[in-house]
């Protein structure tokens, strides 16, 4: 098959029988503030000068900073076997399978996937990946509201902001409302709010488990309650997390999603990244995105298929479950190989180092003059620290000493200018982490 | 009696309870069905609205309630034996029993002669 793109006399045909005047139009509903008028380099030149100009720009990014970065997506460490197997060109160069059938390799690594996204969670069935943590969430309320036909959603207010952004920018146009509970930094979800608002127009109660501001908590109190209203539970989970905490389902969560990015994916400034979605059996027919089973060929030999394709939008068009036709293909696959180094074993000991150096984290920073922990109860590898001044500027004073300490909250919640969300992993030596309290104590 | 409707539904009125199901010819036409996605007892439909769904391997097929009424009962051994429909999709592979139809609803439903000539059409 040739890859020749069509000439100007084919597109023209096309633009003439949609009724549209020029190709530019077609991108007439994004901001002209958004577009690109031209490229920061000059045309005609050699791939050594563009390799030199995109360096430049790249080294504005700094690589070398001591990251405390956390959030829901965190600097873990990744093994070379990683990238080694991911890059192998079969995967590598693959796209998402139209004639899945043929493509067994691609369909089996999907399907070890699934596998272990069931395994981590305790649900019944997972698929094949959707974009990231913040779509999955939304899919799962939009499950819930088609599983129980009821438009009223409610939201802790530990979820990720981004997420509550991207959830809020889906259901604009649906007659849906979603009430998001008042937000408590460092504290656990209001119960008593909770039972308040719950009665029989709510389709899901939405939490996040660690949350945003890094709190755990057992929420299977919160899955009888929502239960007892005939509403889902659905949680957002940090998955290195549970290496170690109570699965979703020990806790009665109905649909588990979250960032995969922790297993196996770079931060790579913004992705791409890599979201999970596993559920109950009773809403499988619902669950949107490809799902791979495993069957048997008429010799006997197992093999393996896209299932369940009839929810899909190839097929059901609008009364298809999502708009999602594809997944996180190669993300996914880092994310399998990655578990499969790591094992049972492994993960619960990288979750462990998280919990003992973010611990001995807080115990060193609760010292600190002029500086308080906002957590009350357990953390996993986060919490959040108030600082005498703005979050901003310690964050960017740090940044001289080598460091990157911590997410500003200001950036999603203007009165808390002086919160720090502060996060650590497995990398961090004991030497960095007492780096990072003592550059705090010379600068507050 | 039993009347036919143009989306290829059948029914089947017992004084007013009417049995409902797919055609043999939906069916061969659908293919190996896979998923039989029934309608939920108590739920009250009017003439021509979407019943249910019927999933295949190659499509999932609206299915119209050819009377109006209220679902008295569901075929549940379609749950674990979809394939029952491909097998005797006018008897055995009933979907559902809905009463409190009104006779004049079937009016303008086919007998089964006039059936099979829209088929053969």
């Amino acid at each position: 098959m040739s890859f020749v793109p069509h000439t100007s006399a084919e597109r023209d045909a096309m633009l003439q029988a949609i009724g549209v005047a020029s190709l530019d139009d077609l991108f007439a509903d994004i901001p002209a503030a958004l577009h690109l008028k031209r490229l920061n380099m000059p045309d005609g030149i050699s791939e050594l000068e563009v390799f030199e100009c995109l360096a430049a720009m790249a080294s504005r990014n700094r690589r070398d900073l001591t990251c405390f970065l956390g959030g829901g997506l965190y600097d873990h460490f990744i093994p070379a076997a990683v990238d080694s197997l991911a890059s192998r060109g079969e995967f590598f160069t693959a796209y998402t399978p139209y004639q899945p059938e043929v493509a067994q390799g691609t369909l089996q690594a999907i399907f070890e996937y699934q596998s272990m996204i069931c395994r981590l969670t305790g649900l019944d069935a997972a698929n094949a990946s959707l974009y990231d943590g913040g779509t999955a969430l939304m899919e799962s309320v939009l499950v819930a509201v088609n599983s129980t036909r009821r438009s009223r959603v409610i939201v802790s207010g530990s979820v990720n902001p981004l997420y509550l952004r991207i959830l809020r920018s889906h259901v604009r146009n649906i007659d849906l409302e979603i009430v998001e509970l008042p937000r408590r930094i460092g504290q656990p979800l209001d119960r008593q709010v909770l039972a308040g608002l719950l009665d029989e127009s709510v389709a899901a109660v939405v939490v996040q488990n660690p949350d945003f501001f890094g709190t755990v908590e057992d929420f299977s109190d919160v899955a009888e309650m929502a239960h007892a209203a005939g509403a889902l539970l659905l949680a957002s989970v940090y998955p290195v997390s549970l290496g170690l905490l109570k699965s979703p389902a020990a806790m009665g969560v109905d649909i588990a999603t979250g960032e995969g990015q922790s297993l196996g994916l770079p931060l790579s400034f913004g992705g791409p990244y890599l979201g999970f979605f596993a559920t109950r059996q009773k809403h499988v027919r619902k669950m949107p995105g490809r799902v791979v089973g495993e069957s048997v060929d008429r010799h006997g030999n197992r093999c393996y298929v896209l299932t369940l394709q009839a929810r899909e939008q190839h097929i059901r068009r609008e009364k298809a479950t999502s708009n999602i036709c594809t997944n996180q293909a190669l993300c996914a696959l880092r994310a399998t190989i990655h578990l499969s180094l790591l094992g049972r074993n492994g993960l619960r000991e990288v979750a462990e180092a998280c919990l003992r150096k973010a611990d001995y984290a807080k115990r060193r920073l609760s010292a600190v003059k002029g500086l308080r922990v906002l957590n009350h109860g357990p953390t996993f590898n986060e919490f959040v620290v108030e600082l005498p001044r703005s979050a901003d500027s310690v964050v960017s004073d740090l940044i001289g000493r080598g460091l990157v300490a911590g997410l500003p909250l200001g950036r999603f919640y203007p009165e808390a200018a002086n919160a720090l969300l502060i996060s650590f992993t497995e990398k961090l030596s004991q030497a960095r982490i007492d780096s990072l309290v003592t550059a705090l104590e010379e600068s507050l | 009696m039993i009347r036919y409707s143009k989306e290829h539904e059948w029914v089947r009125l017992d004084g007013t309870t009417a049995t409902i199901g797919i055609t043999d010819f939906a069916q061969s036409e659908l293919g190996d069905i896979t998923f039989v996605e029934l309608p939920e007892v108590g739920a009250e439909f009017a003439k021509d609205d979407v019943l249910c769904v019927v999933e295949s391997v190659k499509a999932a097929s609206d299915i119209f309630a050819p009377v109006s009424g209220r679902v008295a009962s569901v075929n549940t051994s379609l749950e674990d034996a979809p394939e029952t429909v491909n097998n005797s999709a006018e008897d055995e592979g009933w979907i559902c029993k809905i009463e409190g139809v009104d006779p004049a609803d079937l009016q303008d439903l086919m007998d089964a002669e006039a059936y099979r000539a829209f088929c053969k059409s």
